[in-house]
């Protein structure tokens, strides 16, 4: 790695932080956890990471090390996804007729 | 081995996955602008994880590491869905805590990986390598640390109060500047092993300080701030091994924390630093409620469950305000059938939720979407706000300094100036509470004082039930 490189990654870096802010300003404050623990579930993709260095010929953690990193970044991914999908699937539109009148202002906004 | 499986057409097709997976997430992302697409994103970013995983499973040494994938991924699958399935509801902001700290932790284990990787003890060690390991153990041991104190308070482990000694930002310089002296020792190449291990040591023990003195009520913030800090750990991870995939969604993942981060901070009306070293709600006891609108008498009007019930039955409008309170006594499917009897008296029943109610961001939007409350319902402050003097009834359900007035009228309230629900501009004001206990800042409440303010003291969740029979009844 040089400095040329170093450039160029620090370029995916930034665009990917303005992408990121971008996108995530749109998400209503109903669904802030769920984006939390969604979020939360991408950052497990260091789970790549730590595959890439426990998974080697000659592991620099040692055995008991490299499967704690393993470990720690998959219950990371597995836990983050699971409770993200469970929460997600609470979100329910309104459906009596009794509510009709607010899903119709619901309606409205998209 | 792997460099003969992986050629450089391999590696191409490799990185190209890598995309496809960046793609992935910030599609999925991008789904989670309403409720409707939000379950499709997860799905997508779920698809773009399996994408890299696999990607990744064609660099890998599978020979000798078999094993250690095998039991690393098996254990940790199995606990993290196991967790995920089995925690409830109102748990979830120390679910979301422990998976935080595990993600900080296996980063900064990674980095530690590719550090010794570039032999310190016998070489030099490259400038930007040694710096990007260096800054990712520092972080993602703060944050892996720092969420396990989260989870300790949240879980009440430990006490969710602020816990305070005397030196405490002193020490907390201290270890600051032991890591900083780490990074500034690898950048120079003096002594680069101990420096690493004692910038990470030092890191984690700051992690562990940094959260004590941090109250239940600022947790919203520091759930947030601890995310952002291990998305960029991720991102750094991915300086360290000129990986792509893992700075995009490391670079995205801190970028949403920190925009939550900033948004609960504007709701409280505070900054970051204040919530990170105010220790708020520690010492305070009544002696801030010097307020105006309190000194007016100091007698609260104590309702009873049945005048409760008809002054709910015979309203228009009704707007519940829940707070941590509601998720405390698990009064969430007992409030949504209390809204489901009014509603079939013909009472229009409306949710407002304030930001920083809970221990998270959108905490109880996920408590009333599990009791099946609908999503429209729930209203933000801003929406709701107009609202209120047009509303018979707002029934304030464990929430206090959300809705002070003081915020607004008193300039010697600690919290003057945060954004409240305005519930004393409707008509009544209903407030259960467990006690004429103030709230978390330790401040009095002089709503509570109002001439149109009833308490109902008592559990919540009994509250409401008795409500509930009361209201069928009529």
């Amino acid at each position: 790695m040089n400095a040329f490189h170093l450039l160029t990654e620090l370029t995916v870096f930034v665009l990917a932080v303005f992408v990121g802010l971008e996108v995530i300003s749109k998400v209503p404050a109903t669904l802030h956890t769920p984006l939390m623990s969604a979020t939360n579930a991408i950052h497990g993709i260091v789970l790549v990471g730590a595959l890439l260095v426990a998974v080697v010929a000659e592991p620099k953690l040692g055995p008991v090390l490299s499967v704690l990193v393993v470990f720690l970044a998959s219950l990371n991914v597995f836990g983050g996804y699971v409770v993200t999908q469970r929460m997600l699937a609470m979100f329910k539109p309104r459906q009596t007729p009794a509510q009709a009148s607010a899903a119709a202002t619901n309606g409205a906004k998209h | 081995m792997p460099e003969a499986t992986a050629g450089s057409t391999g590696q191409l097709a490799i990185d190209f996955a890598y995309l496809v997976t960046g793609i992935c997430f910030i599609m999925g992302l991008r789904y989670m602008n309403t409720p409707k697409t939000a379950r499709l994103g997860n799905s997508v970013s779920i698809a773009g994880m399996a994408i890299a995983l696999v990607a990744t499973g064609f660099n890998l040494n599978w020979s000798t590491g078999w094993w250690i994938a095998l039991i690393g991924l098996g254990a940790g699958a199995a606990v993290g869905i196991y967790a995920a399935r089995a925690v409830k509801m109102t748990a979830m902001p120390q679910m979301v805590a422990i998976f935080n700290g595990a993600g900080g932790g296996a980063a900064a284990m990674v980095a530690s990986a590719e550090f010794l990787k570039l032999n310190p003890s016998t070489e030099a060690v490259p400038l930007d390598l040694g710096i990007t390991s260096v800054l990712t153990a520092i972080i993602g041991s703060i944050s892996f640390t720092g969420s396990i104190i989260a989870y300790l308070k949240l879980q009440e482990v430990m006490t969710g109060r602020p816990i305070v000694y005397p030196g405490q930002q002193v020490v907390n310089a201290l270890l600051a500047l032991v890591s900083i002296a780490g990074i500034v020792l690898v950048a120079l190449n003096i002594d680069t092993l101990p420096a690493f291990f004692a910038a990470l040591v030092a890191a984690a023990i700051l992690g562990v300080l940094f959260v004590l003195p941090i109250g239940g009520a600022d947790m919203p913030v520091i759930i947030s701030l601890l995310n952002s800090f291990t998305g960029l750990a991720a991102a750094l991870t991915g300086f360290a091994l000129g990986n792509n995939v893992l700075i995009i969604s490391g670079a995205l993942v801190g970028a949403s924390g920190t925009l939550l981060t900033l948004m609960m901070g504007k709701a409280m009306n505070r900054s970051v630093t204040n919530v990170l070293f105010g220790a708020f709600g520690a010492v305070k006891t009544a002696d801030a409620g010097a307020g105006p609108t309190s000194s007016t008498g100091g007698t609260v009007r104590e309702s009873s469950v049945d005048d409760v019930a008809t002054m709910l039955a015979y309203a228009r409008q009704v707007i519940v305000v829940p707070g941590y309170g509601m998720a405390v006594a698990q009064a969430q499917h007992s409030v949504r059938e209390l809204a489901d009897q009014l509603e079939k008296k013909g009472v229009e029943v409306k949710y407002a939720i304030h930001p920083v109610a809970g221990r998270m961001p959108g905490h109880m939007n996920v408590l009333l979407a599990e009791a099946n409350v609908p999503y429209p319902a729930l209203y933000d402050m801003d929406d709701i706000n107009p609202e209120f003097p047009r509303t018979d009834v707002a029934l304030i359900i464990g929430a206090n300094d959300v809705t002070n007035p003081d915020a607004r009228n008193a300039p010697s309230s600690p919290i003057y100036g945060m954004p409240i629900l305005d519930v004393d501009k409707a008509h009544q004001v209903v407030v259960l509470k467990r006690s004429m206990k103030p709230g978390f800042a330790g401040i009095d409440n002089p709503l509570y004082e109002l001439p149109n303010t009833s308490m109902l003291f008592g559990d919540a969740k009994s509250s409401i039930d008795k409500l509930v029979g009361a209201v069928k009844t009529l």
